[in-house]
């Protein structure tokens, strides 16, 4: 067995590769000579995201503010749905089959819906993002608090605990870590929902930008607006990530010193 | 029957009357079963496996109805969870500690939940709830362990806190389902001395439901042996020998007979009729060092 690296000789390679992948990009495209309409140069990218950054800006925050609240309120009503399901045997086997194959419709087809009700703009990007938020949640939730030993219960109950304790006290903790679980997820596939509905159906966006651009052959400006959405999505995912670091370290018994 | 009938002076505190519990329809558990326990009595419940000793344990928690008769806990009949006239704690084999609580925390679980503690908890937890309940850990020999989390602990001494878990709340009726069933025999032997140290320190009623019949003559003063399902209680004994027991008190011949005897029994209600079984044919087993 290989042993892990030191961490910090981990994150030098890391960041080495990358650097060598840009590199390669670089020069391979320099070399073979190949056209900025097919395949732009990262430092053509790099100039073009300087140059246009005050168009490209409002965009961005558009399109991370779109992301956020469709994944905060795709959270909440999953949380909602989750622990209504999770907290009764009968409402979980009645539900899972149901929430089985409303996730497994691909989501994509849900955008046009919207745009008929809402018509475009920032809504149906909001709510298709939520959309796809929702079941991860849901679904990790309900499998949480559905495993809750049965005989924990039995002592908080008669203790006199009411359904709402043992849901605070321990449902919801011990739900934790599939609901972090689930919320990385669920920000990334908030973060391509959003970007697909400024896609289709929006006139603001760092999707909508790629669109027009890629409409007016502006190729180096598709691949900034990639760019754009790549750092965004590994902002997205490191929050997230820390944040269930923070809030489940009892999961990962006896590594490293336990937090006090 | 040792309850006195001096003019009901003082009515038991758990009362079990005609009770019959079916499961699903055709599960008999429980036959017209009738158990009364004294305030502050020691009582083990023994019996075959399946004879229906949780089924007991769960009627008088209240986490069962029984089918037909009625089960009475400190006057009162036992109608919906949490009504109870009196406290109760509750331990099971498996501790069922919280991994993401500190030992302290999941000791003090009980006091963030039963009235009257439940209002104070928030403002004693730091102060008064702490010291109660490293008292307790103290009192099992966890001193000091308060601060680590459950997955540093041993079977034994998980077990420990959940006693003192099940005890945090000064409960008047104490709940034990096979309590040390899962752990080895010496962790067994020493927590059956922590268990005696807090039942002679703080007197709740004890009904202990147990298969370890050595256990049951160790802890208990009074046995109560089950017929195998439909369960009804076909011996019921006091155990005088003097408190504190003690492991040698335990080699006594007197503490063997009466192991002996509990495990003929059983073995007779196993296979009415015959008592050549072959577990009536090597009693000493159990009690042999
Ligand atoms: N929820 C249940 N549903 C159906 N049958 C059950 C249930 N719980 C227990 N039983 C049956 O009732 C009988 C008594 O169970 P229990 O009280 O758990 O026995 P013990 O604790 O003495 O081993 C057993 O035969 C068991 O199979
Ligand atoms: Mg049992």
């Amino acid at each position: 067995m290989n042993k892990p690296l030191p961490r910090w000789r981990r994150n030098l390679l890391s960041f080495s590769a990358m650097i060598g992948f840009f590199l390669l990009w670089e020069v391979l495209c320099r070399l073979l000579g190949v056209s900025e309409l097919v395949l732009p140069v990262p430092s053509q990218i790099a100039a073009v995201l300087i140059d246009k950054m005050p168009i490209l800006w409002p965009h961005t925050q558009q399109t991370l503010m779109t992301t956020l609240i469709g994944f905060f309120l795709g959270v909440f009503i999953g949380l909602l749905i989750g622990v209504i399901i999770g907290s009764s045997r009968v409402a979980y086997d009645i539900a899972y089959p149901l929430l089985v194959g409303f996730s497994s419709i691909p989501k994509v087809a849900v955008v046009p819906i919207f745009v008929v009700w809402f018509g475009s703009g920032t809504i149906p990007a909001i709510l298709t993002s939520m959309v796809i938020g929702i079941f991860p949640v849901v679904v990790n939730v309900a499998t949480g608090l559905a495993t809750t030993e049965p005989e924990l219960e039995d002592v908080l109950r008669v203790l006199g605990a009411k359904k709402r304790d043992i849901l605070w006290n321990v449902g919801l903790p011990r739900t934790l870590p599939y609901l972090f679980a689930s919320l990385k997820i669920a920000l990334t596939s908030a973060f391509i929902g959003t970007v697909l509905a400024e896609t289709v159906a929006s006139n603001k966006g760092i999707g909508n930008v790629m669109m027009i651009a890629s409409g007016n052959f502006d190729v180096p400006l598709v691949f900034a607006g990639l760019f754009i959405l790549a750092a965004l999505g590994v902002a997205l995912y490191s929050v997230s990530a820390l944040l269930e670091n923070r809030f489940t370290s009892w999961t990962q018994r006896g590594k490293g010193s336990e937090a006090a | 029957m040792s309850d006195t009938p001096s003019a009901s002076a003082q009515r038991p505190m758990i009362e079990l009357s005609d009770v019959t519990v079916r499961y699903g329809g055709n599960v008999v558990a429980l036959d017209n079963t009738t158990l009364r326990i004294d305030k502050g009595d020691f009582v083990a419940l023994v019996g075959p496996s399946g004879c229906g000793k949780s089924t007991i344990l769960k009627l008088v928690a209240g986490l069962l109805e029984p089918t037909a008769g009625a089960a009475i806990v400190g006057g009162r009949e036992v109608g919906a969870i949490g009504s109870h006239a009196k406290r109760l704690g509750l331990a099971f084999q498996n501790p069922t500690m919280l991994p993401w609580l500190s030992i302290l925390d999941n000791v003090m679980i009980p006091l963030k939940i039963v009235e009257p503690f439940r209002q104070d908890y928030r403002r004693k937890r730091k102060g008064e709830f702490r010291e109660r309940a490293e008292a307790l850990l103290e009192q099992v020999g966890l001193a000091g362990f308060g601060n680590k989390r459950p997955w540093q602990l041993s079977g034994g001494m998980l077990q420990r806190a959940s006693l003192c878990r099940a005890l945090v709340h000064e409960p008047d009726i104490l709940l034990l389902d096979e309590p040390f069933g899962a752990l080895d025999q010496f962790t067994r032997e020493e927590l059956w001395d922590t268990m005696q140290d807090l039942w002679i320190n703080r007197r709740p009623t004890v009904l202990l439901v147990t298969h370890d019949l050595r256990e049951s003559a160790y802890l208990a003063s009074r046995i109560c042996v089950m017929s195998s399902r439909p369960g009804r209680i076909i011996e019921d004994q006091r155990v005088t020998f003097a408190r504190p027991r003690t492991l040698e008190s335990s080699y006594q011949p007197d503490f063997t007979t009466l192991v002996q005897q509990l495990r003929m029994s059983i073995a007779e209600a196993r296979a009415p009729g015959s008592s050549q079984t072959p577990a009536a044919s090597r009693p000493l087993e159990e009690v042999s060092v």
